[in-house]
């Protein structure tokens, strides 16, 4: 045994698990709800919506959305909202559009303007946030008035733009090249399965490493087949995601950006000195301005990296559409709002976690897509994705309650 | 004997995992002026959460009877109804509105349809009267200080016909004249018939008022005091609530020439653009190293106002004046160059600017000075699980473990983690503002002795405190302040709570 001196008489494997959810209840509640969530739209398309192909293309149509729920997640920690996200989104779309087909920019210079105009965008919306303290709702409104009046100008000559640039389309729709047949598993994406086993083994290898580390220390760890148990069903969902999409042309270029934004901020969130400054100017501003941590340093941040992420997202939309429309970016911001708070995040501020507001945006486009194969029609749609979203913050609330 | 207004009986109250209350029994006879008194977690604040209906019928054992009633609340209304109010260390004001609005906030008077300004106003200028409080009913309850709050309060609740007065640690807050006023009033209020259930930490006020009081420890009626005679002494309450004897208050320290200046102020003055005052005027001080620099004062004489100041200034007064550290003149633009320069503040207000609540004991201590445990970027949470351990063990945080919430630790615990957070940063001068308000007797006596222990090893403390026998039980020398100025200094032995109360109130 590696904890020989404190041994507590050993619980049983079954408790273990227990304890363990019954602590972390309100994090595990919405994975679960989304595992069921699928399981009946499975069940009631007869299978066609677990398919390689619808989970291959939910995944790939959220990629705007899960972007913006990213950056709508730390916006809301620090307790504020972003109401001109969607609308920014849209003009920065139309941006790279003319930029691309009009003045004839290459793509390479196209999108890294755009993301820094994202940024400064944000910056520019926070300013009376953070040096006035005018009310985040206030100053994102007109940032997003102005955005959309913005995106109404340059389309209004040409209206809808087409975007001809086979790099910049391939982003929403492209995916990533495979290796030659070679008679083994020909029907499959290879390349994604091979990606995929190399996921498994770095979450494995960083998870023994984290505990290795944890027992050099002398902390308490989880009990040994506990620790096996968690790592095989890390690794099942890794592999079972990669497998389905290898079935279908394999992972999109649009999944691995956001699996790049995913893992960027929450290594940010979680690690660096930076998220724990976020998380304690959300919890209380005061004491974190007491602690010398810069309240309207963060909130300027917080708002570039929301602005970055919405030129992202304005870029992975037009990408997918292959074009700019007047429209591009409509109620953007609500699904992101919608998608942090199902996730868990608190418009009290200070609580929230960037893959529980991945997940939200998951059960959200799971509703959609499963509701579209079922040909519900619109109209219900919406009632039932309201009714998720008040019932998500519900159990949240009462799930939190006395802890 | 007479029935008592109000008995308790066997009233036994358990949230997961603890019993708050074991079946305690408390009885209060008609029109006297009961403390109850226990050290924090006791069990006084549930059992008047029990009485008022907070905590509702069915959700404890036990029964209540009120004049020989018994009495099922299942709700504040039932509890109102029944002649009892409570009355909240934090005051539940709508400071935007009027005070005459206040009073009558959910009992308004109408002509059937629109308030009617003047028969409130008129009813309430009598019971402001009552109250002894004069003030205009119309003016915004905003612009009246703490005191004057508490008294409207008070006055909100003779308006709903209260038979029994609870009030929750109600001079916490205020300064020596509010609270010897509120006091007053509470034995005025006996005189009208009104029974008053006080529950203080302050035991020369509660000696002072009480008819009777009852010692609640660990949830458990220890015994309950006739007090009529003025017999009761202190110590015989201390050892109750403690269960044992607490014969000096404070821990004896071997005083240390003072080593050479730390900090200096040079004419330093204040001006709170958003007061539209000048709330520090030239203002001299130094602190040496090893002392202990109490800070005296009245509510509003610009103590914590002079602390913020130093402390980087994150309310932006306007100031001017010179910082000396370590004889080197600093111009600190934000607390984080306060900190930089080796200064930390604890403040007066744990919950409102000290502590982040909602995040756990280990993430609290390490805020403000992350740097020392992120390596290459990133925050080292293993060496946090150590230096956390490390302060809860020296501090005696008492917590299951550092992971705990800060929200769900007494008041005294959460002062421990704002200790512990500020010895984090290493500091030379640390700023204590009223570093034991609202805590038990047990730790407060912990707290003075780990301030003994830093300044032993050379650190330096301002405590600024309300607590007259505290600034001179623990400090070296004293500053006393009013109307923003330095008005005289005292040396540690040369001072009496009567001295500072004579340049205190100098104007």
């Amino acid at each position: 045994m590696l904890n020989e001196k404190s041994d507590p008489p050993k619980p049983s494997i079954f408790s273990e698990i227990a304890s363990l959810l019954s602590a972390n209840f309100s994090q595990y509640f919405m994975f679960i709800a989304l595992i069921v969530i699928m399981l009946i739209f499975t069940i009631a398309t007869d299978g066609v919506f677990i398919s390689s192909r619808n989970i291959s293309n939910l995944l790939n149509q959220m990629g705007y959305i899960a972007v913006l729920a990213v950056g709508m997640t730390l916006i809301i920690v620090i307790r504020h909202i972003d109401l001109s996200v969607g609308y920014l989104a849209g003009f920065l779309g139309a941006f790279a559009a003319i930029a691309m087909t009009s003045w004839g920019l290459p793509v390479y210079v196209v999108i890294p303007v755009v993301l820094i105009l994202g940024a400064l965008s944000g910056l520019l919306t926070s300013l009376p946030i953070a040096k006035l303290g005018v009310p985040a709702f206030v100053s994102t409104m007109a940032a997003g008035l102005i955005f959309r009046g913005a995106l109404l100008l340059v389309t209004m000559g040409t209206g809808t733009i087409i975007i001809r640039d086979p790099t910049f389309n391939a982003i929403g729709n492209g995916f990533i090249p495979d290796i030659p047949d070679f008679g083994f598993l020909d029907d499959r994406h290879k390349v994604t399965l091979i990606i995929g086993l190399i996921a498994i083994i770095f979450s494995i290898f960083s998870a023994v490493q984290t505990r290795r580390r944890k027992i050099s220390y002398n902390f308490d760890v989880s009990s040994t087949p506990m620790f096996i148990l968690q790592m095989i069903l890390t690794s099942a969902i890794i592999g079972y995601v990669m497998w389905v999409l290898s079935g279908y042309n394999g992972l999109s270029w649009s999944l691995v950006v956001v699996l790049i934004v995913v893992a960027l901020f929450t290594f940010i969130t979680t690690q660096t000195p930076l998220g724990r400054h976020i998380y304690a100017v959300g919890g209380n501003p005061e004491a974190a301005e007491l602690s010398g941590i810069s309240v309207s340093r963060i909130t300027m941040l917080v708002f570039a990296f929301m602005g970055f992420l919405s030129a992202l997202s304005g870029i992975l939309y037009a990408s997918r559409l292959q074009s700019a429309t007047t429209t591009a970016g409509l109620g953007f911001e609500t699904d992101a709002i919608a998608a942090a708070f199902v996730g868990g995040v608190s418009a009290a501020g200070g609580v929230g976690t960037i893959p529980g507001s991945i997940i939200g945006a998951l059960v959200m486009m799971s509703l959609t897509s499963g509701m579209n194969l079922m040909g519900i029609d619109i109209s219900i749609q919406y009632i039932v994705r309201g009714a998720v979203l008040v019932g998500a913050v519900i159990v949240d609330r009462a799930t939190r309650r006395g802890r | 004997m007479e029935q008592p207004i109000l008995e308790m009986k066997s009233i036994t109250k358990e949230f997961p995992g603890v019993k708050a209350l074991d079946d305690v029994t408390f009885s209060v006879a008609k029109g006297e002026i009961h403390c109850l008194v226990g050290e924090n977690g006791a069990g006084k604040s549930t059992l008047m959460k029990v009485l008022s209906g907070v905590h509702p019928y069915g959700t404890y054992s036990g029964e209540i009877f009120i004049n020989g009633e018994p009495q099922k609340f299942s709700g504040i209304r039932d509890s109102e109804n029944a002649g009892i109010a409570i009355i909240y260390q934090e005051l539940a004001l709508v400071p935007e509105l009027s005070v005459y609005d206040n009073i009558f906030l959910g009992n308004e008077i109408t002509n059937g349809l629109t308030i009617d300004s003047y028969e409130t106003i008129k009813q309430s200028t009598e019971i402001l009267k009552k109250v002894g409080l004069d003030v205009n009913p119309e003016s915004k309850v905003k612009t009246l200080g703490v005191g004057k709050q508490q008294l409207i309060e008070i006055a909100k609740a003779l308006k709903k016909n209260v038979k029994i007065l609870i009030l929750d640690e109600p001079t916490a807050a205020l300064n020596e004249t509010d609270s010897d006023n509120l006091l007053e009033l509470i034995k005025e209020l006996k005189r009208q018939g009104v029974t008053c259930i006080l529950i203080s930490h302050k035991l020369r006020e509660v000696l002072a008022v009480a008819d009777t009081i009852t010692v609640l420890r660990d949830g458990k009626t220890i015994c309950t005091l006739d007090h009529r005679d003025r017999q009761v002494r202190e110590n015989t309450l201390i050892r109750h609530m403690v269960g044992r004897s607490i014969d000096n208050v404070f821990p004896k320290r071997e005083k240390i020439a003072p080593g050479e200046e730390v900090l200096r102020l040079e004419n330093w003055s204040a001006y709170a653009p958003a007061l539209g005052r000048q709330i520090l005027k030239d203002v001299n001080i130094s602190v040496r190293a090893g002392e202990i620099v109490g800070i005296a004062g009245l509510m509003g004489s610009g103590r914590t106002e002079l602390a913020k100041s130093i402390f980087g200034n994150p309310d932006r007064y306007h100031v001017s004046g010179k910082i000396f550290i370590k004889g080197k003149e600093q111009k600190f633009r934000n607390p984080h160059d306060a900190i930089i320069s080796q200064l930390a503040y604890v403040t007066e207000d744990r919950k409102g600017n000290g502590l982040i609540l909602i995040q756990d004991v280990k993430t609290n201590i390490t805020l403000a000075n992350l740097r020392e445990i992120t390596e290459r970027g990133i925050v080292n949470k293993n060496e946090e699980i150590v230096i956390a351990n490390n302060y809860k063990q020296n501090l005696n945080i008492k917590t299951p473990s550092i992971e705990q919430k800060v929200l769900n630790l007494s008041g005294g615990n959460q002062q421990k983690v704002s200790l512990g957070k500020w010895l984090f940063v290493k500091p030379g001068v640390m700023i204590l503002d009223e570093p034991t308000r609202g805590i038990d007797v047990g730790a407060k006596y912990e707290i003075y002795t780990i301030m003994n222990s830093l300044v032993e090893r050379g650190m330096s403390i301002i405590m600024i405190s309300s607590e007259l026998p505290e600034i001179l039980g623990m400090s070296d020398r004293i500053y006393v302040m009013s109307g923003g100025q330095i008005k005289g200094e005292l040396a540690g032995e040369e001072a009496t709570q009567e001295k500072i109360m004579e340049i205190a109130v100098e104007y």
